[in-house]
């Protein structure tokens, strides 16, 4: 598997033919652990850590029911490169930043990445498209346990798997579902979304744009706590009750912009196409925010011309480091915009 | 880094909000935040959270005996010390060398939690001695518990009841 094979299409966990897509664009879970006898990654040496890395790839490469899967090294890669699976969620910035070495071995549908001396020894990840966290936890715990019979973990009966950071200890979960909700933000409810998801204990995050902040009303939320909760019941109170609930409130929201504001709601819409349709530069900050609008529009049927895995397709290639590798050379920012320009004209046009 | 507000103290409460995709920031020490009616707890981000943990915990050990932020792990060499300025430990024994120390942090990060729930892996339950570990808490837990009550504190009694009742 080369990185250029993905290069030019969207990510399976972007997959828009799932219930509830049109909101909920992915569910993922991550699990953290750790190897017993070794010490964490700020305590290790090159070598201690090339011989994890070494143990955990061997076992992990040898995993039968992964299908298609490879190994990247981080530590030899390009930045370009570390950027592009970044941009893809197939791996973190601190894996990208990290020293030493590390690396991530990638199922070849995207939807497994299991991340060698990050924080952790090893932060294994599955995603899905959509809300699918039950099969996302059935999934990544059965590789867990195959993981588990052939390596000794770090683990105490009192504090559960013990990880590097004490945020992540007990279950080392950590589930995630990323969200599209533009009419929230439209409607000015974002806040109180947010306060709420503090009060239980839930991290929301921006995604797309640098730093914390959320370009394109996507959100990420996760849980915070992981111990004294079965991941079970942690799956259980996303799957059934968080998400859905998160996913009325938009919908309500849409419905209320397409009663009271649907002038403003098609000229936001309509404006977004024509910039997107004939834009010579555009930045990575003004298509994400442009595509969004867009997304929202056909996902509310306001635009018929244009496929949702059109839209989804063009949120990756539209990125940084996905342009330069598609056009196999380094770009300066400039000839990123008018690159990225182009890329939207041929695929709206 | 100063208090926005009394602008003399140092800011130990960092709040960040998304308003409109608008990043907000602002830096308090935890009188003003505290005056402000900010909720720290759930105000704060999770690595801020800690941070500004690891911050508070630091200043009382100034204070009192700074032993404690000297010991070091046997493993791995790290000291509390240098714990509370990467907020990452140094090897899986720490969690037994610092437990005192860690408590605090872990009950604040984790929602009052202090015992696991959940998967354990196959080579823990093949693990006699994990069985025992299990049992040696329980006898701890339960000379904790009669000392609590001989001492009337009803509220840490009903604690370790609640973590006893998970063990068994
Ligand atoms: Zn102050
Ligand atoms: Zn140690």
């Amino acid at each position: 598997m080369r990185l250029t094979d993905l290069s030019t299409k969207t990510s399976r966990w972007f997959d828009p033919n799932v219930p509830l897509s049109d909101i909920v664009v992915s569910s993922r879970i991550r699990l953290a652990r750790n190897l017993a006898g070794h010490r964490f990654i700020s305590r290790c040496d090159d070598e201690e850590k090339q011989e994890i890395l070494q143990r955990l790839k061997e076992i992990i490469l040898s995993l039968k029911e992964l299908g298609d899967i490879a190994f990247i090294d981080i530590a030899g890669g390009s930045s370009i490169e570390r950027d592009f699976l970044i941009e893809r969620q197939l791996i973190s910035r601190n894996l990208a930043i990290g020293r030493g070495p590390r690396g991530v071995v990638i199922a070849a549908n995207e939807l497994f990445a299991a991340q060698i001396n990050e924080e952790d020894h090893l932060r294994l990840c599955v995603l899905a498209p959509g809300l699918n966290l039950d099969k996302c936890w059935e999934q990544i715990s059965r590789i867990d346990d195959c993981i588990g019979e052939k390596i000794e973990y770090a683990f105490s009966r009192r504090y559960g798997f013990l990880t590097a950071c004490p945020t992540n200890l007990g279950t080392g979960i950590r589930v995630s579902v990323m969200l599209h909700l533009p009419a929230l933000k439209i409607t000015d409810q974002l806040k109180k979304l947010f306060a709420s998801a503090k009060d239980m204990n839930l991290t929301v995050r921006g995604l797309f744009g640098e730093g914390t902040e959320a370009v394109g009303d996507f959100f990420q939320i996760s849980n915070q706590v992981t111990l004294g909760i079965s991941e079970e019941q942690i799956v259980e109170d996303f799957q059934t009750l968080i998400i859905p609930k998160i996913v009325e409130y938009e919908r309500i929201a849409r419905d209320r912009l397409l009663v009271k504001d649907a002038n403003i709601l098609d000229d936001r819409i309509a404006r977004a196409l024509a910039v997107l349709k004939n834009a010579r530069l555009i930045s990575s900050h003004e298509a994400m925010f442009l595509l969004s609008n867009l997304r929202m529009g056909i996902n509310m049927g306001r635009i018929k011309e244009i496929s949702i895995n059109t839209i989804n397709e063009l949120f990756l290639l539209t990125q940084p480091a996905h342009l330069q590798i598609n056009k196999g050379r380094t770009l300066n920012a400039e000839q990123r915009d008018i690159l990225r320009a182009e890329t939207l004209r041929a695929k709206l046009n | 880094m100063q208090c926005e507000i009394c602008k003399t103290k140092t800011a130990t409460v960092h709040l960040t909000e998304i308003i409109n995709g608008q990043r907000t920031e602002s830096h308090l020490c935890q009188n003003c935040a505290q005056k402000e009616g900010v909720s720290v707890k759930s105000q704060l981000s999770l690595n801020e959270l800690l941070s500004s943990l690891i911050a508070a915990h630091q200043h009382t050990d100034e204070i009192g005996d700074s032993e404690i932020s000297k010991k070091a792990c046997p493993e791995c060499g790290i000291t509390m010390e240098q714990f509370r300025k990467q907020a990452v430990l140094g090897c899986p024994k720490d969690y037994d060398v610092f437990e005192d120390d860690l408590k605090d942090v872990i009950e604040k990060t984790q929602d009052n939690n202090l015992t696991h729930k959940g998967k354990i892996p196959a080579k823990a339950q093949a693990d006699p001695n994990a069985q025992n570990e299990n049992r040696d808490k329980i006898e701890e837990l339960q000379k904790q518990l009669s000392q609590a009550v001989k001492k009337e504190d009803y509220e840490l009694a009903a604690k370790i009841r609640d973590q006893l009742k998970d063990l068994q």
